[in-house]
């Protein structure tokens, strides 16, 4: 099966700084590959590199066998790779639903939208509540208040619902659930299982072993700024996959490669 | 999806029983905190309860004198210019940024179309096209050197600021266009300036007067208001002056974002222009000196964040208006016009404060 995306040795600079480092990355079809890496290990850098949010210095991205350039994370979206990002990228003085549609507004029929430009705004509100009641944040009752004044939890899922409504080639998260509580965690898991379950392949990076295990059909572990190997998490425990992305244990004393 | 090594852990199963509704809370909130919210939610209402409060304090001061139509819409015409500025301000402060080089452009575009007329002798209506270009064309710069330059606004319209005010003198030789002149030639360059009135009587005294330039002031910060809201270049406007890093990732286009807010900013310091030919009756490079900082004090009385991402034009409104009655009113009472600006200077400094307090109502 060949991947629907795909890395060779990317290369990322930052002045003296190597973030990445002749890092491959592969993504098939249907699954969950889960990111793991130290903190510095250059998984946001990886992330970053996929999702149109940085320019590599070297090396190539493809996309369903198709090489992709992305200058701006809009590229990346309108190719159909849509991320919540670990700062989550919503705009604190908008309110839910325009940040949900931000950059993607839906406009209204006719006249008033065609020459006039006016949102759609009750077209835009009732999506956006589907889109959360589906994630369970019943906690948010007004769809129209601003994003400052929900919770730290709140938001991150206003960000994973956003992008699990409109990816439709791959979906990135980067910590999807850092910040949210045990019943927002479990929806989150369970939304991620939902999207591949509708055939979207996901890229989760998580430091929280549990949730990798888990959920991931296949884990990538990052070390200093390339992948180092891929586990197979029904075969390999959480504390040989922390000790290969610590460096405690060396890829070649694992028996098998996933 | 539940096996043993791999699944929801056991005190996650108490999860299934939790409620599928929408969360309801008793809101018992004291007087102060709802004011708050309630200001939050709609941050032009501050500059016009002082507005309001201001204008009855006057009228209660002066009587008929200052409380009649005549004398209120005067005051609209006098604050049309420092308005219609005010709005090209709105948009780049909107963007966290600012514009020192607004009244630069206003003089030199008006400069522009008072020259092409009287110098080259193009017809009047393209030397106005041509001026409202050369301040679109000024925006564009300033844009493209804060958007893809990444240079602090402060800095690019602070020099612009110095390079088109040289340019106005250098090219106008320093040289005033009559206003006869322009009445009995071009008289389309003081269209703004035309007054139609309302309820005035026989001898036509009185009565509510209105310029063009007063009525262009209304027509272009409801149009602005309606574009900041209702349309998704507007949300882009405020999401890049709230967090540009965020809005970008989000997929909003901030670099195009900023470039065709400091152009627009241009074009409405032209049509600014072209109201200051109304206004004066002539073309002059000297005029327009404090149209800067005017435009800015508008902003900040009407409760726009300098920060970017909180406000509405419709407070920059109110602010200039606000402006406009302390001038009026203090003047009409007799006093030393440093009242105004004293008084001014404590009412920028309120509404900073005030802007703190509302931000609290976030948190």
């Amino acid at each position: 099966m060949e991947p629907i995306l795909k890395a060779r040795g990317l290369v990322k600079r930052y002045g003296r700084v190597t973030a990445l480092d002749r890092c491959d990355f592969d993504l098939y079809p249907g699954e969950i590959l889960a990111v793991i890496g130290d903190n510095g290990a250059g998984k946001s850098s990886l992330i970053k590199a996929l999702s149109g949010a940085i320019r590599v210095d070297e090396g190539s991205i493809e996309l369903d066998g198709r090489p992709m350039q992305f200058a701006s994370p809009l590229d990346a979206r309108e190719a159909g790779i849509e991320t919540v990002y670990q700062n989550l990228a919503l705009s604190p003085a908008l309110s839910i639903a325009d940040n949900m549609f931000l950059g993607r507004e839906i406009r209204k029929p006719g006249f008033m939208g065609r020459w006039l430009r006016a949102l759609d705004r009750p077209a835009m509100e009732q999506k956006a509540r589907e889109k959360l009641t589906e994630l369970g944040l019943m906690t948010i009752q007004n769809i129209g208040q601003a994003v400052e004044t929900l919770s730290g939890g709140q938001r991150q899922g206003v960000a994973v619902a956003r992008a699990a409504a409109f990816g439709s080639k791959v979906v990135i998260m980067d910590e999807p659930t850092a910040a949210l509580g045990v019943k927002e965690s479990r929806r989150v898991l369970e939304l991620i299982l939902d999207v591949k379950r509708r055939g979207l392949p996901i890229v989760l990076i998580s430091h929280n072993m549990p949730h990798v295990f888990e959920v991931a059909d296949r884990v990538h572990v990052h070390r200093l700024g390339r992948r180092l190997c891929v586990i197979d998490p029904r075969r390999h425990s959480m504390s040989d996959a922390v000790a290969l992305m610590t460096g405690a244990m060396a890829p070649e004393s694992l028996n098998e490669f996933a | 999806m539940a096996t043993e090594t791999h699944g929801p852990q056991g005190f996650e199963a108490a999860l299934n029983r939790s409620p599928d509704s929408v969360a309801e809370f008793e809101q018992r909130r004291s007087f102060v905190q709802q004011a708050r919210h309630l200001l939050h939610q709609t941050p032009s209402l501050v500059p016009l309860i002082v507005l309001v409060v201001s204008v009855s304090i006057f009228g209660a001061l002066l009587g008929q004198k200052f409380f009649s139509a005549f004398t209120l819409t005067l005051i609209l015409q006098q604050v049309a210019i420092v308005g219609i500025v005010g709005a090209a301000q709105t948009l780049v402060v909107l963007t966290a940024g600012i514009d020192l080089s607004v009244g630069a452009i206003m003089v030199l575009s008006s400069v522009i179309m008072g020259q092409f007329t009287f110098r080259y002798g193009i017809p009047a209506p393209l030397s106005v096209l041509c001026g409202l270009a050369a301040g679109a064309g000024i925006g564009f710069v300033n844009g493209t050197l804060v958007a893809r330059m990444k240079l602090p606004p402060f800095i690019v319209t602070l020099g612009m600021w110095q390079i088109v005010l040289a340019a106005n003198f250098l090219y106008s030789a320093n040289e005033t266009i009559r206003s006869q002149d322009i009445s009995a030639q071009a008289p389309i360059l003081q269209f703004f300036g035309n007054t139609f009135r309302l309820g005035a009587d026989e001898a036509g005294r009185g009565g509510a007067g209105f310029t063009y330039g007063a009525v262009l002031l209304i027509l272009l910060v409801l149009v602005i208001a309606y574009v900041l809201r209702q349309t998704a270049w507007g949300r882009h406007v405020y999401a890049v002056g709230d967090d540009p890093d965020a809005a970008e990732l989000a997929g909003v286009q901030t670099r195009n974002v900023l470039v065709t807010v400091y152009t627009l900013s241009g074009l409405i310091c032209a049509l600014a222009g072209w109201v200051m030919i109304g206004r004066l009756g002539s073309v002059s490079p000297t005029a327009g000196q404090f149209a800067n900082i005017e435009s800015i004090t508008a902003v900040v009385i009407g409760g726009i964040s300098l920060f970017g991402g909180r406000g509405s034009v419709l407070g920059m409104l109110f602010g200039a208006l606000i402006v406009g009655v302390f001038s009026l009113g203090l003047k009409l009472m007799g006093t030393d016009p440093q009242w105004t600006y004293l008084l001014i200077g404590m009412l920028i400094i309120a509404a900073v404060a005030v802007d703190q307090w509302i931000r609290k109502a976030a948190a």
